[in-house]
């Protein structure tokens, strides 16, 4: 972890948004406050629908915080902008454009005027070969694999240049091997380029592997930033040698124990809980909101 | 490919057609008009080579006036160096090829006007709500009304408005255009609109996350995703223009393939029947090779070539 002169890099600043819906306002994040410093690689983790795309979305500026914002090096964000790039849950790449070409569009976009016309070219190309994908430049994306068409989106934040990366569960619909392959490219590249990063992240081993800090919230409706842990893991990391390490176990189980444990989901954790979870549709408790998130914990572990 | 697929693809439809054909020749006999027994296949076929024959024929007579009135002129001027010589054109009566060119002519100028009106104001309400929610009441007004409906109303404005000593079209040209524009406009706005409307939600953050100015937008993230709608607007459309243009021309008594059937209605000889029929047919081929060319140009277009596009 880097320290700078600069120690108010990220400010997430008590924000808090409501969405509008039939029934009135769903306030999904409450007073979030995080603080992250320059270079620094910051997992968010914790349970599905809790708001973590949400909180990634306030800070890329998609949504607008209802209340409280975001300062970003002394500025405050409130609208998108190329340099805080963003990895989307699916990677979003344009399909009518190869992957040469899609990075080319956000090249084109950030460097127009800096660069020239075959110093893009080369950009473009260095950035693809960061993420291994110059052997397959020249394909669109549905001639290529879910893996490759992520690095693809990669390669696009990362050809921006941008202070902050967003990443909103990069890995999420991979392969073990793929995914394990990708995020020992993201650390070699994180630790090259010292960008800051953001993931979202369901996974543990993930998230303990990758970050200086692990920011776990807490469950919604008005989720929010429930504890922060530090990952004092030396760099580079080796998956194979981290497993064993007393420091990557206790994270690990630091973790787990926060979102099973303390913050795990009503209808999954004990019987009794599942008997008040049916009984939802009775009271006042909204029973369709536990219906999604039920759906979606199966889905998940399908 | 299999025997099952060769027949289903090669055999099948010419079977389609054979039977069609003899039930057509066996029956129609059977049926007498005041302008004699409905023709068969045979017959009509007899009236097309007598329409090309015709056609050829006046092809001929034009060719001989005008070189009988150039030799004319030059004898004119030979005998008197400023001699004033009128160079007049030739007035035919339009045969039936005639009558197909300008039908096409027409539906074309119509069609591909429209489209320069319909697709952009539809990528606009696409984009704009406020856009949108304007056009949405006239869209919903007008497209339901027939095409037809409109033709006194664009006869009159035609007559009014396009008043010039020397016109470069043909009054009656530009009424049948302009009802042709009418009856396309809708389905294309109304397509794009949706496409346009419905581009991923990604794709937009993506395109907000660059900051792509209003152009680069359109170009890159809304012609592409709307590429298919825009297309499918454009089909119907043209479809619709076809056959609308083929009533307007038939009611306004307009040059073209239904001012030919109209004629031979009311001229009322033996063949009439017959040279509708051939009219008929040929209406239907080129509907049918429009609607195929515009699925030539769509599959030029769209960057998904693997689509099956029907
Ligand atoms: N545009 C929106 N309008 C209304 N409600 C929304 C909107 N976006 C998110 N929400 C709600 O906010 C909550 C948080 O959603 P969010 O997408 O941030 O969850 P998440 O933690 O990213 O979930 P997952 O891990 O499944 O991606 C959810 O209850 C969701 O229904
Ligand atoms: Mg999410």
């Amino acid at each position: 972890m880097t320290t700078s002169n600069h120690p108010d890099h990220l400010l997430i600043s008590q924000v808090s948004i409501d969405f509008p819906t039939p029934k009135g306002p769903f306030r999904a994040l409450d007073k979030v406050n995080l603080r992250i410093e320059k270079g620094e690689f910051v997992s968010i983790i914790g349970h599905s629908g809790c708001g973590k795309s949400t909180v990634l979305n306030i800070v890329a500026g998609l949504y607008q915080a209802t209340e409280g914002g975001v300062i970003l090096d002394g500025r405050e964000v409130n609208e998108p902008g190329p340099e805080r790039a963003v990895v989307f849950q699916n990677h979003s790449l344009l399909p009518w454009l190869t992957a040469y070409e899609n990075v080319e569009l956000a090249v084109k976009q950030v460097f127009k005027g800096k660069k020239s016309r075959a110093e893009m070219k080369e950009w473009i190309e260095h950035n693809l070969t960061l993420v291994h994908m110059d052997h397959a430049m020249h394909k669109r994306p549905d001639e290529i694999s879910g893996g490759m068409k992520q690095r693809v989106g990669i390669a696009r934040a990362l050809a921006m240049e941008p202070q902050v990366l967003l990443l909103d569960e990069p890995f999420g619909a991979l392969d073990a091997l793929t995914r394990a392959h990708l995020q020992d490219s993201m650390m070699e590249i994180q630790s090259t380029l010292g960008n800051t990063v953001i993931m979202i992240t369901h996974d543990v081993d993930e998230a303990v592997l990758l970050s200086d800090r692990i920011v776990m919230m807490t469950n919604g409706p008005a989720a929010t930033v429930g504890e922060i842990l530090d990952v004092n893991l030396p760099r580079p990391r080796n998956r194979v040698e981290m497993a064993e390490m007393p420091e990557y176990i206790r994270c690990r189980h630091a973790v787990l124990q926060f979102l099973y444990e303390r913050h795990g989901r009503k209808e999954a954790s004990t019987p009794k809980a599942k008997v008040a979870a049916a009984s939802a549709d009775e009271e006042s408790e909204p029973a369709k909101g536990n219906v999604v998130t039920m759906s979606k914990v199966t889905a998940k572990a399908a | 490919m299999n025997t099952r697929q060769l027949f289903q693809t090669f055999a099948a439809p010419f079977l389609g057609i054979l039977l069609f054909l003899a039930i057509w020749q066996v029956g129609a006999p059977k049926i007498v008009t005041s302008l004699g027994a409905v023709p068969g296949p045979v017959q009509v076929f007899e009236q097309f080579e007598g329409l090309l024959t015709e056609h050829q024929a006046a092809r001929q007579k034009e060719v001989d006036f005008y070189q009988r009135q150039q030799e004319r002129n030059t004898e004119t001027l030979k005998e008197d160096p400023n001699a004033e010589v009128s160079i007049r054109p030739y007035t035919g009566k339009a045969t039936f090829f005639d009558q197909i060119l300008t039908s096409i002519v027409t539906v074309m100028t119509g069609f591909v006007l429209a489209g320069f009106i319909a697709i952009p104001l539809g990528i606009v309400a696409g984009l704009s709500q406020t856009v949108y929610s304007a056009l949405n009441p006239l869209i919903q007004l007008f497209k339901p009304v027939s095409p037809l409906a409109w033709l006194p109303i664009v006869t009159m404005i035609v007559s009014a408005v396009y008043v010039t000593d020397n016109p470069a079209f043909d009054k009656s040209f530009i009424t049948s255009a302009l009802t042709v524009l009418l009856c396309c406009l809708w389905p294309t706005i109304i397509n794009t609109t949706v496409g346009v409307a419905n581009i991923s939600k990604d794709l937009q953050n993506v395109s907000k996350v660059l900051r792509l100015s209003w152009w680069t937008h359109v170009r890159k993230i809304v012609l592409p995703s709307a590429i298919p709608m825009i297309f499918t607007g454009l089909r119907l459309s043209l479809g619709i223009a076809w056959m609308v243009l083929i009533a307007a021309e038939m009611l306004a008594q307009n040059p073209g393939l239904g001012k030919f059937v109209w004629d031979e209605f009311q001229n009322g000889s033996s063949n009439s029947l017959g040279r509708i029929m051939v009219a008929v047919i040929v209406i239907g081929l080129i509907g049918f090779a429009l609607d195929r060319g515009m699925l030539f140009l769509q599959r030029h277009f769209s960057w998904d070539k693997s689509l099956a596009l029907r």
